[in-house]
């Protein structure tokens, strides 16, 4: 499936709640349902610093496609991990690359700005690109 | 002015009376979730909620006579620049100050930090020199003083704290040497309560002749202060902690210090004459305010000391106090929840952490059940550091919370465990 066709799907997900309260409880469902990272991937270069949480990303490349596999102290970022890894993991690098991702603020998560800026979602979804250029990048060599 | 004349004088304290000098305690927050949920508002450590009569005054500031101050030969201007001089009295009254000389207006308690560190570091501070701070501070007592060894080449020491946050006094008796030349101490810390000796520690300094800073943030609000008392050399604040607005603060400085430190800032309003030989500096306290003060918040912040000054202080202390107790024991039930912070002297701040539970996760989860608590390193990361923890989750209270209130958090937290623990 195409990034814009998981993000539509999700969309969908969302709008069966009408409140926040719903969506927290979805989100953590999600971060529960994560299958930790693997130990070896838990190193400090791949370690997103947040303010209020930590973020390991591992990120690599098959057939011309992208994976993420990932993981948080918090379970509600695990929630947020799992949306983005669903949407962004086995992807092609320059759709990665040029996402804009609308579905955070359709869903009402970028409401929570001050979580955002908490847990680093979007330092996060800054490093899943750079992966994809970075994987890309040695692909093209 | 109707809304200094409109605060009445001392009445018995009665919760459900004071909240209501607090409107935005009336309303249920996540208004689309099923009816919303009344506000719980546990966040007061880092910033107090406004009474009326502050909103009121800012309102009639902008209303009717909003001008730029002590320049204006006009009706307006005249009528903000005596209400505007009138709060460096009330300030002056409010920490019993020697003279209001001595009251600098600044944007809060971190500016108030900077302009020391910045004018009397950069004047009396050299290589090799030791400045010492505590092991709790918030990082605005500890990174100006950073930057200023940097620059000079002196030393940062810090006075340790054992298990239950208490600083270790025979320890900080040791630190200090013939090298001391500064001490900045936090009066009651913003992320474990405690309430430090400041009194003992200024005495033990002034006999080594050593000048000592208080950072009365968390203080002000909640107990009586009195810098002459104290003896402290300084002592810095914030407005917004006080139910005044954000952008208003304090640095009270005695006389003979702040006369021979050099200005912090340059621009209007702290120069005696300008020209481009030579320009001489404003008295205090002006030759520290440069550029047009904050005149509407400042003219508020006085309008929330009347409105401190008209409660029985020691009454709702006590009752703040109870409620920090309350919370505490409450807590010390549940399984899995460990305090942070259990000094015996405490203020209304309940630092605590669940094991096996994200900080983050659970004060999300409070969040949604309208209860406003803040989580993270609240600012004090040496603090996290030291008890080995990444965050706390921390409830910080005031007159207008109740114990209602705390069985809702503690419902709260009872459940967020149940979703959150990982097994």
């Amino acid at each position: 499936m195409q990034i814009s066709e998981i993000e539509k799907e999700i969309k969908e997900e969302f709008e069966l709640f009408d409140d926040w309260t719903d969506k927290y409880h979805y989100i953590i469902e999600l971060g529960q349902k994560l299958p930790p990272l693997d130990d070896q991937y838990k190193t400090e270069e791949n370690k997103i610093r947040g303010c209020q949480s930590s973020v390991w990303l591992h990120a690599y490349e098959k057939e011309g496609r992208i994976y993420f596999e990932a993981d948080s102290d918090s379970t509600f970022v695990k929630g947020e991990i799992a949306l983005l890894v669903r949407v962004l993991s086995g992807q092609k690098a320059d759709e990665i690359v040029k996402s804009d991702l609308g579905f955070i603020d359709e869903i009402g998560l970028r409401q929570h700005i001050a979580v955002t800026r908490a847990n680093g979602l979007a330092s996060m979804i800054k490093q899943m690109k750079l992966y994809a250029l970075g994987l890309q990048s040695r692909v093209e060599k | 002015m109707t809304t200094h004349a409109s605060i009445e004088k001392v009445k018995p304290f009665d919760v459900a009376e004071a909240r209501k000098d607090f409107p935005v305690l009336f309303q249920k927050v996540y208004p689309g979730s099923k009816g919303g949920k009344l506000l719980i508002y546990f966040d007061n450590a880092a910033t107090s909620q406004k009474p009326q009569v502050v909103i009121d005054a800012l309102v009639d500031y902008y209303s009717t006579y909003n001008a730029n101050i002590h320049r204006g030969v006009h009706y307006l201007s005249q009528k903000a620049s005596q209400a505007f001089d009138e709060v460096r009295e009330k300030v002056r009254a409010f920490i019993n100050a020697e003279s209001e000389k001595e009251i600098i207006f600044t944007k809060g308690t971190t500016e108030s930090i900077n302009l020391v560190a910045s004018s009397y570091g950069r004047k009396y501070i050299g290589a090799g020199d030791e400045i010492v701070i505590t092991a709790m501070e918030h990082h605005s007592n500890i990174v100006p003083w950073q930057l200023l060894c940097e620059e000079k080449q002196a030393v940062l020491k810090v006075i340790p704290m054992n298990d239950s946050g208490e600083l270790l006094m025979s320890e900080f008796e040791k630190l200090l040497s013939p090298k001391t030349k500064f001490i900045s101490v936090v009066h009651t810390s913003n992320s474990l309560g405690t309430i430090n000796p400041v009194k003992e520690i200024i005495r033990a300094a002034h006999q080594h002749g050593i000048p000592v800073l208080v950072d009365g943030a968390q203080a002000v609000a909640h107990e009586v202060i009195d810098v002459q008392e104290l003896d402290c050399d300084f002592f810095v604040f914030s407005g917004h902690k006080m139910f005044g607005p954000t952008g208003t603060g304090c640095l009270y400085g005695k006389q003979a210090l702040l006369e021979a430190m050099p200005p912090y800032q340059g621009g209007g309003e702290m120069i005696q004459s300008v020209s481009f030989e030579k320009t001489t500096y404003n008295a205090l306290p002006y030759k520290f305010e440069a550029g047009t003060p904050n005149v509407a918040d400042v003219i508020a912040f006085g309008t929330a000391i009347d409105y401190l000054g008209a409660l029985d202080r020691e009454r709702v202390s006590k009752y703040e106090l109870g409620l920090m107790q309350y919370a505490s024991d409450q807590l010390e039930k549940i399984n899995g929840v460990k305090l942070i912070g259990t000094a015996k002297k405490k203020a209304g701040i309940v630092s605590f952490v669940i094991d096996g539970v994200n900080a983050l996760d659970a004060g999300m989860y409070l969040d949604t059940r309208g209860v406003a608590v803040r989580t993270g390193h609240h600012c004090t990361e040496p603090v996290m550091k030291r008890f080995n923890i990444p965050g706390t989750l921390r409830a910080s209270f005031m007159f207008y919370n109740t114990k209602e209130e705390i069985d809702v958090l503690i419902d709260g937290v009872r459940k967020a465990i149940s979703l959150l623990e990982k097994k």
